[in-house]
């Protein structure tokens, strides 16, 4: 035992393999946490979920809308009348975005007055831009939204009004207006949500 | 005399076996027989053990609801109504973790506000508050990742509404609520994971938080209502606080009556008001979640209302509602920087000015305010008929929930300076009760 004591420790050498030690094992940790991280990312199954989905739009009257699905998300289809076309201007001084300044909410052939293809038909993503509640449709005038109202959404969660454009308005928990999702025609009457001929 | 009585009563044959391979002995009387709590606690030193107690219910309940729920989008509606009707008495077990949740943050809220009048969380407290701290956030968790299981249309659009919150970091935000629910929306793999983080890996973390949460209690030993550390004044013999008394038998008893008063507060809860009118369990979590259709008013449970409130009473910038987000995490993670904030050369409230005493009630005000405003829609009480100035907003619960929000911050960001400032009493050097 005694020998022992006398045999001089190299504290350099011992504090430097405490060092790569300590680095190696980390590095191998945060190796290890991939595959556990990345398990969490939506699988192959979730996202074959999100392919696109045809809607015959054929039937929706005018003035009137229906509610499809595509990744499990409410999409809004609304075949907009000329009163409620009209409307659309008188929103644009009480908008947050009239503009369509945010360019990440619609694709850019949606870029225009009605944010739509055919200007009477607007497909909408229906979760809102704040917390990703589903809006309530008020697509009338007046009636509960009070007297200025040229018909909409109105989402029940934290309260914030979008026009029958998806836009919001200025005072809305939502900062920038409802998603435009990518779709296109297949005939005048078939839509394809969730592919545009852009790829 | 203390020491001739343990010499004197012989230890078992098998206790001597025992201590041998494992220190029980010692651990009962360092922690239980022979660990000295002032002997002036107040109600407010029921709400620990109280808070320790609904932990082993949950645990309990929560073990034996897992027998029969199915974590599975279309399965776990249907399987939280076979246990609330089928199971045999698995409604007594299903109303016991309901109540328990909110009975949790009932015995917590007390018990930090214990802290708080008593400055429980100042030198040498601090690392116990912040145990403490990680306790409530890991609570919070526990609480949100159940509140999905049953799979009610509240489950659903509250998880949708809280995982979203993260999207609205900048940069990162999108990519990490699509991580967080491993699907582009909340789905059945949302389910799964949050059943994961709800039965394992919460309450391990829970566990471990307590455990070191007593530890470090342990270590310092407990504040009181005159916050005098009894440790100051030892009787030169036998080096015991002469403020102290053994925690058990003397708290173990007194803690018992408390159990049972809780008890009796918690079984006419179960049996006569499961659902506390909506503010326990809410009327649409009795709809089965529909991803198409959001209700048309959401709340959450109501210890979440105040952060909630904070949230949707900061307005958007710049385009980004990140800002409401970042103030509802701060309104909860504040808490942590109390230690530091307080400068007061008092602990205890008693002792402290009238400052300290005015600040207090109105942060106290601040958070029932807030707390009720979560629960009702943002045109409860009308509007003004001109927006208001400066605070902005023209519905009246959204100016009020404003400057209560603001209100609740200052309590926190102007300690420094009022604590400092306040005229405090001369603290006694041995602690008063009656």
């Amino acid at each position: 035992m005694a020998n022992h004591q006398d045999v001089k420790i190299d504290k350099k050498k011992r504090s430097f393999l405490i060092a790569v030690t300590t680095v190696t094992g980390a590095i191998g940790a945060g190796i290890i946490a991939v595959p556990f991280l990345s398990s969490m990312t939506p699988s192959e199954r979730a996202k074959a979920a999100g392919a696109p989905v045809e809607v015959d739009i054929s039937k929706i009257e005018t003035g009137s809308m229906i509610t499809s699905e595509w990744r499990g998300q409410p999409v809004w289809i609304v075949n907009r009348s000329k009163a409620m076309l009209d409307g659309l201007k008188k929103n644009d001084p009480n908008l947050s975005d009239p503009n369509l300044d945010v360019v990440s909410q619609q694709p850019n052939y949606c870029k225009n007055a009605t944010r739509s293809l055919k200007p009477n038909v607007i497909v909408l993503v229906g979760i809102c831009s704040h917390l990703g509640c589903s809006p309530i449709a008020q697509l009338q005038t007046q009636g509960d939204m009070g007297e200025n109202w040229n018909g909409g959404f109105f989402c029940p969660c934290h309260g914030s009004k979008f026009d029958l454009a998806g836009r919001v308005f200025k005072g809305s928990p939502a900062p920038i207006n409802l998603v435009v999702p990518p779709h296109k025609y297949i005939n005048d009457t078939t839509l394809l949500i969730g592919e545009d001929n852009k790829g | 005399m203390k020491k001739e009585l343990k010499t004197k009563k012989s230890k078992s044959t098998l206790m001597t076996w025992i201590d041998k391979r494992f220190p029980l002995s010692s651990l009962i009387t360092d922690h239980l027989t022979e660990y000295y709590a002032p002997k002036n606690f107040n109600f407010w030193y029921f709400f620990g053990a109280l808070a320790l107690l609904v932990l082993v219910l949950q645990l309990v309940t929560g073990i034996f609801l897992t027998m029969h729920y199915k974590p599975d989008a279309e399965l776990a509606f249907g399987s939280v109504e076979y246990i609330m009707r089928d199971v045999s008495f698995g409604w007594l077990i299903r109303y016991m973790h309901s109540t328990g949740a909110s009975m949790f943050f009932v015995v917590v809220y007390l018990h930090m506000f214990r802290g708080l009048i008593y400055g429980s969380y100042k030198n040498p407290r601090e690392l116990l508050w912040l145990f403490g701290v990680a306790i409530f956030l890991c609570l919070m968790g526990e609480a949100f990742f159940g509140y999905l299981l049953p799979w009610g249309q509240m489950s659903y659009w509250g998880a949708q509404v809280i995982v979203n919150l993260f999207s609205t970091i900048p940069f990162v935000g999108p990519d990490l609520s699509e991580w967080l629910r491993g699907d582009y929306l909340v789905s059945d793999a949302t389910l799964n994971r949050f059943f994961a983080f709800h039965v394992i890996a919460l309450p391990l973390a829970l566990c471990g938080l307590v455990f070191v949460h007593l530890v470090a209690l342990h270590q310092v030993g407990s504040n009181n209502p005159d916050g005098i550390e009894i440790k100051k004044n030892l009787d030169k013999k036998t080096n015991i606080p002469l403020d102290g008394i053994p925690f058990h038998p003397y708290y173990t008893v007194k803690d018992l009556v408390g159990v049972s008063v809780f008890l009796i507060v918690f079984a006419m809860i179960i049996f006569y008001l499961p659902e506390m009118g909506g503010y326990f369990l809410e009327a649409n979590n009795f709809i089965p979640a529909d991803p198409l259709k959001t209700p048309a008013h959401i709340a959450p449970v109501w210890y979440f209302t105040p952060y909630y409130s904070i949230l949707r009473a900061v307005p958007p910038i710049l385009n980004s509602q990140f800002p409401g987000v970042a103030a509802m995490g701060l309104s909860v993670l504040v808490f942590a920087f109390l230690p530091w904030l307080d400068k007061s050369k008092v602990k205890s409230i008693r002792y402290k000015g009238i400052l300290f005493k005015r600040w207090i009630a109105l942060f106290v005000v601040s958070f029932f305010v807030l707390g009720y405003l979560g629960t009702v829609p943002l045109n409860v009480w009308g509007q003004f008929s001109n927006a208001i100035p400066i605070i902005g907003g023209v519905d009246k619960a959204i100016v009020i929930a404003r400057i209560f929000t603001i209100t609740y911050f200052l309590f926190f960001a102007l300690m420094p300076y009022y604590s400092q400032k306040d005229k405090t009493k001369p603290v006694p050097s041995r602690v008063s009760y009656k």
